[in-house]
């Protein structure tokens, strides 16, 4: 359980550059993210599948996901 | 062999193509237009012998936006054109005026307005070369009368521009570019050549519009200066700026760069205007009527000179203020309805002020001066 | 059951894109859920790939949305009139053709504006990559019909519906003799990759119409929900893979846009032909 835990990837939102589109809220197949406000925010990290479909279609460099 | 030069009877376009060589000018972007022509056709042939670069480009707007590109990867480019193709370009001269890319435009005048008289004389653009692109921005013209002339001053034009950092106009009316007359050719070394200034500092450190210089030193693409250039008000790191104060300084920099330097920017041909009753402020071939027409009325009596500019822009407005004083009347003949007139007017007042003008395509003859400086004396 | 899955799916390192952007620039201009910045990030990673320095690479653009491009990335940055770009950039290019020049350039700005620009660029074959981005509208003058805006759609200047036919920027460029065209969108970001990468490489005039999203004028005047519905609608739907349109049945194809490298031809290229000339005038060819 432990390893599972350490394996949680981390999202991180750069928060003065994100413009709330939702393009990434919408297009995340698991649902991880939200909108909060004028920023995204991350909702359900553990459903997280790494694959970055949020970062590549963010178009304010505003989302990365890392390990 | 030294001392034992080339003369060579060549014609006023061909003048400019070799003034442009012995000027270092390596690329050229041109559309064919009537009666500028020939520099195209001479450069297509000689740019590449020298490792140059001639293109042929689809229109007038893509020949000055050819040769601003290429100046800015750092060659000293040309393009020659005449009136429609000089109107079609004036945006683009705008934006090289206001990003500071050096680079000199051929003006072959030609009649108009519109289509107007492709193969007849006419010196009509030369207020269109002072106001023709929209804003507040610095011209450098310069009016050869004689093809020994439009050669030197085809090399001065690259070096004001190289110097200045600023779209450099060479105009001169059909008959100059058209007549043939013998020029010696500069061997190497005889004739100044001005290369731009090019940024000694770190890449990270280079502002492409430094405000500590007059003229900041401009590096060129590919050299590692990864700068930014637009047609945007911009500061002085190149990029766009809403700062009314910095929009403002901007502008005014690059006016001042060449007001502060009109004394070695201005070039003034003065032909027996010392003490002379009757100035005759003339340039381009009607500068050669004129001069007849002096020798004329001095033959007669009459202390007649002639003031001719080899820079039209800036206006040499002190030399014409110091002409006009203790003389009767400054004659200004045209080859428009009264254009430069009003700017001799504007610096010799209180002198009579007479226009000589024409736009049939004929030129002002001598006998048509020599009348006005009689009815004057 | 999801941490088994995500480690299985091995992440790499998030791209780097402030490798290539110049720091400070951020917040971009564009409107959110514009597709340019998406594009971009597709075009960064590509040059990434290419592995061409931030020195090789010249970057010349137009007036518009998209030609605001050059002032983020930290390259030979050249941003000139509306429509002229292709003929600063040709001027760029053949003064100094070991740069990679790369345009990027709207559809306004590239086909309408500038459309005598961009067939004779492409008809020389100079080695340029012309990126398009084509989001069916003017948009920094605030939402008027552009030259690829569809007939029907309304924008601020055509408020009973465009009656003007579109230019397809592939076909144009490809009858025009660009040697290699491709589309791709804002949707399909790994093959936009792939594409503009491809782009990049090519010898000769490349030009990739990219289909972007303009939520702003185009989405809100054609009563689109939300930038997600526009994405899906016209960059997924809109648009069918190169590779699979001759499986798929007609109906499926017609009406759609291709996607994938279009045509990719050999054809003798502009700055190369010069310094040919340049050795026959000099009697060496």
């Amino acid at each position: 359980m432990a390893e599972a835990v350490k394996q949680l990837p981390r999202i991180v939102i750069h928060e003065k550059l994100c413009k709330a589109c939702s393009i990434c809220v919408d297009f995340c197949p698991t649902n991880v993210l939200e909108l909060k406000g004028s920023v995204v925010a991350v909702r359900n990290l553990e459903a997280c599948t790494r694959c970055q479909l949020c970062d590549l279609r963010c178009p304010d460099f505003a989302i990365q996901v890392f390990d | 062999m030294a001392g034992n030069k080339v003369k060579r009877l060549i014609q006023g376009n061909e003048a400019c193509a070799e003034g442009a060589l012995y000027a270092g000018c390596r690329f050229f972007g041109g559309y064919p237009i009537t009666p500028s022509t020939e520099i195209a056709e001479i450069l297509s042939v000689r740019l590449p012998r020298v490792g140059g670069k001639f293109i042929q480009m689809e229109d007038e707007i893509a020949s000055i936006a050819a040769i601003t590109g290429a100046s800015l990867a750092g060659l000293k480019s040309l393009t020659a054109t005449s009136g429609p193709g000089f109107s079609l370009k004036q945006e683009g001269i705008g934006y090289a005026c206001l990003a500071e890319v050096p680079c000199v435009i051929v003006n072959v005048m030609r009649g108009g307005p519109s289509t107007g008289y492709p193969t007849g004389p006419s010196q009509s653009d030369v207020m269109q070369a002072k106001w023709g692109t929209h804003g507040d921005h610095p011209v450098v013209a310069l009016v050869p009368s004689t093809v020994p002339e439009i050669l030197s001053e085809t090399v001065r034009a690259f070096n004001l521009a190289e110097e200045y950092r600023t779209p450099v106009f060479i105009l001169y009316d059909e008959i100059v570019g058209h007549m043939r007359e013998a020029v010696t050719l500069p061997e190497p070394g005889e004739l100044e050549i001005i290369d731009r200034a090019k940024p000694t500092c770190a890449p990270e450190e280079y502002h492409p519009y430094d405000t500590n210089y007059d003229v900041p030193p401009l590096a060129a693409y590919g050299e590692g200066y990864r700068f930014h250039i637009t047609g945007l008000n911009h500061r002085e790191d190149g990029f766009p700026t809403n700062d009314s104060a910095l929009i403002e300084e901007g502008i005014k920099r690059i006016i001042d760069k060449i007001e502060k330097n009109k004394d070695k920017i201005l070039k003034n041909e003065e032909y027996l205007v010392d003490g002379a009753d009757i100035v005759v402020f003339a340039f381009g071939s009607s500068a050669r009527s004129a001069r007849f027409a002096v020798n004329k009325a001095r033959e007669k009596g009459i202390k007649a000179g002639l003031l001719k500019p080899l820079t039209l822009w800036p206006f040499p407005e002190e030399t014409v203020r110091k002409a006009a004083k203790g003389a009767k009347a400054i004659i200004v003949p045209e080859m428009n309805l009264g254009q430069i007139i009003y700017e001799v007017e504007r610096c010799a007042k209180g002198v009579e002020v007479a226009g000589i003008n024409r736009v049939d395509g004929e030129p002002i003859n001598p006998a048509q001066i020599l009348e006005a400086i009689e009815k004057f004396s | 059951m999801s941490a088994t899955t995500a480690a299985k799916k091995k992440l790499s390192v998030p791209f780097d894109y402030d490798k290539y952007l110049r720091p400070g620039k951020l917040p971009h201009i564009w409107c959110p859920g514009c597709g340019h910045g998406i594009v971009l990030k597709s075009l960064l990673r590509a040059i990434d790939k290419s592995g061409l320095t931030k020195d090789e690479i010249c970057m010349v653009s137009g007036i518009g949305c998209s030609s605001r491009t050059p002032g983020y990335v930290d390259f030979n940055t050249l941003h000139t009139l509306h429509g002229r770009a292709l003929a600063y950039a040709t001027g760029v290019k053949l003064a100094k053709p070991e740069l990679n020049v790369i345009i990027v350039t709207g559809d306004g700005d590239a086909l309408a504006i500038g459309g005598n620009h961009f067939i004779h660029t492409c008809r020389r074959n100079i080695d340029m990559t012309i990126l398009v981005y084509s989001n069916f509208i003017y948009g920094m003058t605030g939402g008027q019909f552009s030259p690829t805006t569809p007939v029907g759609a309304l924008s601020n200047t055509s408020r009973y519906g465009n009656i003007e036919p579109v230019f397809d920027c592939c076909d144009l460029a490809k009858a025009s003799g660009a040697t290699f065209v491709a589309r791709g969108t804002a949707y399909h970001t790994l093959e936009l990759e792939r594409t503009l990468l491809a782009a990049i490489k090519h010898k000769g005039t490349s030009v990739v119409e990219i289909i972007d999203e303009c939520p702003v004028y185009y989405g809100r005047n054609n009563k689109f929900k939300s930038v997600t519905q526009m994405m899906e609608d016209i960059e997924k739907n809109g648009t069918v893979s190169v590779k699979q349109a001759d499986k798929l049945p007609p109906e499926k194809v017609q009406g759609k846009l291709l996607r994938g490298i279009l045509h990719q031809v050999e054809r003798p290229e502009y700055c190369e032909g010069y310094e040919k000339l340049i050795a026959k005038a000099q009697g060496k060819g």
